[in-house]
């Protein structure tokens, strides 16, 4: 655990250094993400070991947003004006994005298919 | 003996009552949906809030002094999404078959979620910086504020925005995606992922393995994408 926890935090660090560093439009703990699998690449081995751990965490990636969450009740009056408004187009838009990557996936997973057989 | 408000006002000046706080009322939220056998609405994040706000007001606790105890949670979500690598690493034969759907479904997906918010903002009449702090609505929390602020939105409200989109796509998105008769765990897993970021990705790790996978590469790409796609947007459709 400590030292997957450690391989994580060394990711997410090395990932804020180059951030940091090189001015990328992209947040740290992402760039660590992809360090990470290419890490993984280099030693498939050390996917056992991560697994216990990593399966907790994720299993448990909601509790992890409750802060920011209590914060939303917290910032509440900033939506004040505007609440009803943001929240229908906070709906409207999130179901079309969804309905829009879901349609696409499927679409071109059948022509690919139609194309490779 | 000391007397409640004196040990209420040692008590409120720990991160100790605020962490216990969280935990508590997260294990109460995940158990109920547990119990209920995790219906969309019933959403974790969502129930965790309702039952920690009450506290917070009933004591009279500003959310600055909750946050200080709930800080060591949050701070958990840098590495959680590092560990998002292990899903994609174990999906890694059948994420590369998926390539073209994965790429296509990332562009419709991205640009319909900010463009929409665009245009419908427009649509109601909205401010010029409520509608430049709903673009990144879609993108997980860090970079959602970096872009709100790098386009001249109020992050304050883009954070605001970016959980209640995450909570919006984890109650919908079972329910939509039933009534569309679609069985296919890595589509359904990747337009959550893709419209509704980190939330969207822990409902999808909730009911499918391989969905929560899929959600995870749609968040991490969509995070990119849209960083650069935000500013673009902006300037045609305002």
């Amino acid at each position: 655990m400590l030292q997957t926890l450690g391989l994580l935090l060394g990711c997410q660090l090395l990932g804020e250094i180059t951030v940091q560093g090189l001015g990328f439009a992209m947040p740290g703990p992402v760039l660590g993400l992809t360090l990470l699998v290419l890490i993984l690449g280099a030693m498939p081995a050390l996917a056992e070991r991560l697994r216990p751990t990593t399966t907790v965490i994720l299993a448990n990636l909601s509790f992890l947003f409750v802060p920011a969450g209590v914060g939303v009740i917290g910032n509440f009056e900033v939506l004040m004006d505007d609440g009803f408004a943001l929240l229908v187009i906070l709906t409207l838009s999130t179901v079309l994005s969804m309905l829009a990557a879901v349609g696409t996936f499927i679409g071109v997973r059948h022509a690919t298919e139609r194309w490779t057989t | 003996m000391t007397d409640v408000a004196t040990l209420w006002s040692y008590l409120a000046t720990t991160p100790l009552i605020w962490l216990t706080t969280t935990i508590i009322a997260y294990l109460v939220a995940d158990g109920v949906a547990r119990h209920l056998g995790n219906p969309p609405w019933a959403n974790p994040v969502l129930l965790s809030v309702l039952l920690i706000a009450p506290v917070l007001w009933l004591t009279q606790t500003d959310y600055t002094t909750y946050f200080e105890g709930a800080q060591f949670i949050h701070f958990l979500l840098g590495p959680a999404t590092v560990a998002l690598a292990l899903p994609l690493w174990e999906n890694r034969d059948t994420i590369r078959t998926s390539v073209a759907p994965i790429l296509l479904a990332l562009l419709a997906g991205s640009i319909v979620a900010a463009g929409s918010a665009i245009l419908l903002a427009r649509a109601f009449g909205l401010p010029m910086e409520v509608l430049l702090s709903l673009a990144p609505k879609s993108t997980t929390a860090p970079v959602a504020l970096g872009i709100s602020e790098a386009i001249g939105g109020v992050p304050a409200l883009t954070a605001v925005l970016v959980i209640l989109t995450g909570i919006i796509g984890a109650v919908t998105v079972t329910p939509l995606m039933n009534l569309l008769r679609i069985t296919d765990w890595q589509a359904r897993g990747f337009a959550v992922g893709v419209a509704a970021h980190g939330i969207g990705t822990a409902r999808a790790f909730q009911v499918n393995p391989v969905a929560g996978a899929y959600a995870g590469i749609a968040m991490a790409l969509n995070a990119l994408l849209t960083s650069l796609i935000v500013p673009l947007l902006v300037r045609w459709l305002v």
